[in-house]
């Protein structure tokens, strides 16, 4: 008897241990959120970094207003798909769009609701110079491919006819981890060059021509603010927030635009102007039409499933959709991030309408 | 230890008192105590190979679709889909190399000053401050790095390695000087590692028997000879015990090499150019992969980083055993 004891005792010793070597897998955090969701904790998200700012502000304004709690866990994008799919999770979120690939993995269709606009500014040490640096997106994509070296490169110079480019080396920065923001920065390179296109593409982590790659946005700006001639890119928020140099950006309309809250919002709303009416938002703002609108931005999104099987959540996330549609997006602005266009908001309402709670 | 096991305590009561309470001439509570820790310790090499056959199951599709290639080639393209680990495997080894380069004769100066030559009162001080540098977390010593590290490499440290020293005719200080580079990340594991190193170190010079000390100043040896002749080869494999914890932390470091190693994949003989390493390739990647070829290729490079882990634990551990058979350097 006492051996079967201790044998139970030795496998319940051998489970603890096989729990723990799941710990570093993004499947755990389906447990832990579950445990949770039983704890009052009406709704549970995980997925992308970027908005977590954004997202967790309107979690808490929404949980003050009407009492529901949403556990969101910023554990990536690739991991909220991941478990989006799994079914673990009620809405995952992302920075880019899920492939088809993705959305056939998941189990029933997935809508996409964007959220916030996300805008991707470029950095640059280059002392003396005080007024913006000029730059068009095939001069940013031949400089990231090594193929201008110097900062008086006459294409660069050609831009910037008042400023004296110093002759030094170009030292080209870009993110080490895998990043929403690498995402944009490459999907509009990829839109403006077509040698980008076809190598090293558009990704959230990329097989880079030339660089350094330093981790997080604070990386990638504490390299560039070291080092003389290293140019960079981070996110609009991160940027505005620490006061750094940022380019000017030719756009379709041949403007050259700086980045800003407002700039981000006009390229959502000129691409918003000619989406179809069947639209799925899985769409790429970068590049946008519209005067005024600063080409290095994108949507991030929510990603839900438009068939609840869950009517109780089902009803709670719904309301939630229309509460950040019309609330939250005010305070978008606060935290630096672009709120969605007019145009888009009434349109998003009725496709929140869309999702079915119902058996 | 050779001496036979002495017979435990309680025997066997032949008068039938309390027959229940005996088994073979052994309390119930010893089997049971017995069982239970033999239970717990098994748990170790079971959580171990559970690991390792769960990370090899992972990335068994990238292994099989690259085979050794993926050990040799250098091109790292999640958009295509074309995974090869070399520069992140150079990048491991070269890293915690310098590191210990950097790390041991130091740490050894600092464990043999504490425990032969600093006065009484300052032992226990700088010994704290040496444990001290242990527990601070990694990603301070990266950003550390970032602020202070980088800057000072890249000038003057740099340039009056390539240039004043006139380093840069060999092929391993060549290039421009900007900062984040395999240097870096050697510097700081080396910073990060001594405190292991020195801290055993220190621990095993102090168990050096006085004896060895007084027989040696007894044959007229000086205070350096003694250190030299009777001390560090006493303590010599104790001493490499605390190498092979220093390396294997090395090995493993992730976010501050993370910080200041430059994140390029590419073999390059110059310490000055960006490298990568493995533990730092699945700290960046792992996150936001969402394809299965992806995850599959970052669990492939987790294997080999096991497999290399325990290579080379191996041939440290067989160094110690080397070493201590011989244990020479015995005065008395």
């Amino acid at each position: 008897m006492n051996g079967r004891a201790l044998l139970a005792l030795a496998l319940g010793a051998m489970a603890a241990c096989g729990g723990d070597k799941r710990e570093p897998s993004s499947t755990s955090g389906s447990a832990t959120s579950a445990a949770r969701a039983g704890s009052g904790t009406d709704l549970t998200g995980a997925g992308a970094t970027f908005p977590y700012p954004i997202y967790s502000k309107w979690f808490a304004d929404y949980a003050a207003q009407t009492g529901v709690k949403i556990n969101y866990q910023s554990i990536g994008s690739g991991g909220g798909i991941r478990q989006l799919s799994e079914g673990t999770v009620d809405f995952g979120a992302s920075d880019a769009p899920m492939s088809d690939a993705e959305l056939a993995q998941a189990k029933g269709p997935v809508l996409h609701f964007p959220t916030v606009i996300g805008a991707v500014v470029i950095t640059y040490n280059l002392p003396g110079i005080t007024q913006p640096l000029k730059l068009t997106g095939d001069v940013v994509a031949e400089i990231y491919q090594g193929r201008i070296t110097k900062w008086n490169d006459s294409r660069i110079a050609a831009l910037n006819p008042g400023l004296t480019l110093p002759a030094s080396d170009v030292l080209v920065v870009h993110r080490s981890d895998g990043s929403g923001t690498t995402y944009i920065f490459s999907d509009y390179l990829s839109s403006v060059s077509p040698g980008w296109a076809k190598a090293p593409g558009k990704g959230k982590e990329l097989a880079w021509p030339v660089g350094i790659g330093a981790k997080g946005n604070e990386g990638v700006s504490g390299q560039v603010k070291q080092t003389p001639g290293a140019i960079g890119y981070v996110e609009l928020a991160y940027a505005k927030q620490n006061n750094l140099p940022t380019a000017a950006l030719k756009n379709v309309a041949g403007e050259f635009v700086t980045p800003s809250i407002a700039s981000a919002t006009k390229a959502a709303a000129g691409a918003a102007e000619k989406l179809p009416a069947n639209t799925d938002y899985r769409i790429s703002i970068v590049n946008a039409p519209g005067a005024g609108a600063y080409p290095i931005a994108s949507f991030t999104w929510l990603l839900v499933y438009q068939q609840q099987r869950d009517a109780v959540k089902g009803e709670k996330l719904k309301r939630f959709l229309h509460w950040y549609l019309t609330e939250g997006e005010k305070s978008a602005a606060t935290l630096d991030y672009a709120p969605l266009p007019d145009n888009m908001v009434t349109r998003l309402q009725a496709r929140a309408d869309s999702v079915r709670v119902s058996a | 230890m050779s001496e036979p096991a002495t017979a435990p305590a309680v025997v066997v009561h032949d008068d039938g008192d309390e027959p229940v309470l005996r088994i073979d001439g052994r309390a119930i509570g010893d089997r049971i105590y017995r069982w239970m820790i033999a239970g717990f310790a098994l748990c170790i090499p079971l959580l171990v190979g559970l690991v390792a056959i769960e990370i090899a199951v992972a990335g068994w599709p990238t292994l099989r679709k690259f085979g050794v290639g993926f050990l040799t080639s250098s091109t790292w393209d999640p958009v295509t889909g074309d995974f090869g680990a070399a520069p992140a495997i150079y990048g491991t080894l070269v890293s915690s190399a310098i590191a210990l380069l950097i790390a041991t004769p130091l740490a050894i100066g600092v464990s043999v000053f504490l425990s032969e030559l600093a006065p009484a009162r300052l032992r226990r001080p700088m010994a704290f401050l040496v444990d001290l540098l242990a527990a601070i977390p990694s990603v301070v010593y990266g950003l550390w790095g970032i602020f202070v590290l980088l800057p000072v490499l890249r000038s003057p440290v740099m340039p009056f390695l390539r240039d004043t020293l006139g380093l840069g005719a060999t092929p391993f200080f060549t290039g421009p000087a900007y900062g984040p580079s395999m240097l870096a990340a050697g510097i700081i594991l080396a910073i990060m590692v001594l405190p292991f190193i020195a801290s055993v170190s220190r621990e095993v010079l102090m168990a050096v028997p006085r004896a060895q000390r007084e027989a040696a100043l007894a044959l007229g040896a000086t205070r350096w000879e003694v250190i030299r002749i009777a001390v560090l080869p006493y303590a010599r494999s104790g001493i490499i015990g605390g190498i092979i914890l220093g390396l294997g932390r090395a090995l493993g470091e992730t976010m501050a090499v993370t910080m200041v190693i430059g994140n390029r994949h590419e073999i390059s003989a110059s310490l000055f150019a960006p490298g990568y390493t493995m533990a730092s390739l699945i700290a960046n990647e792992f996150s936001e992969a969402s394809s299965d070829a992806h995850l599959s290729a970052l669990m492939a490079v987790g294997f080999t980083l096991f497999v290399i882990t325990i290579v080379v634990n191996a041939i440290a551990r067989w160094l110690v055993w080397q070493v201590s058979r011989g244990a020479s350097g015995r005065v008395v």
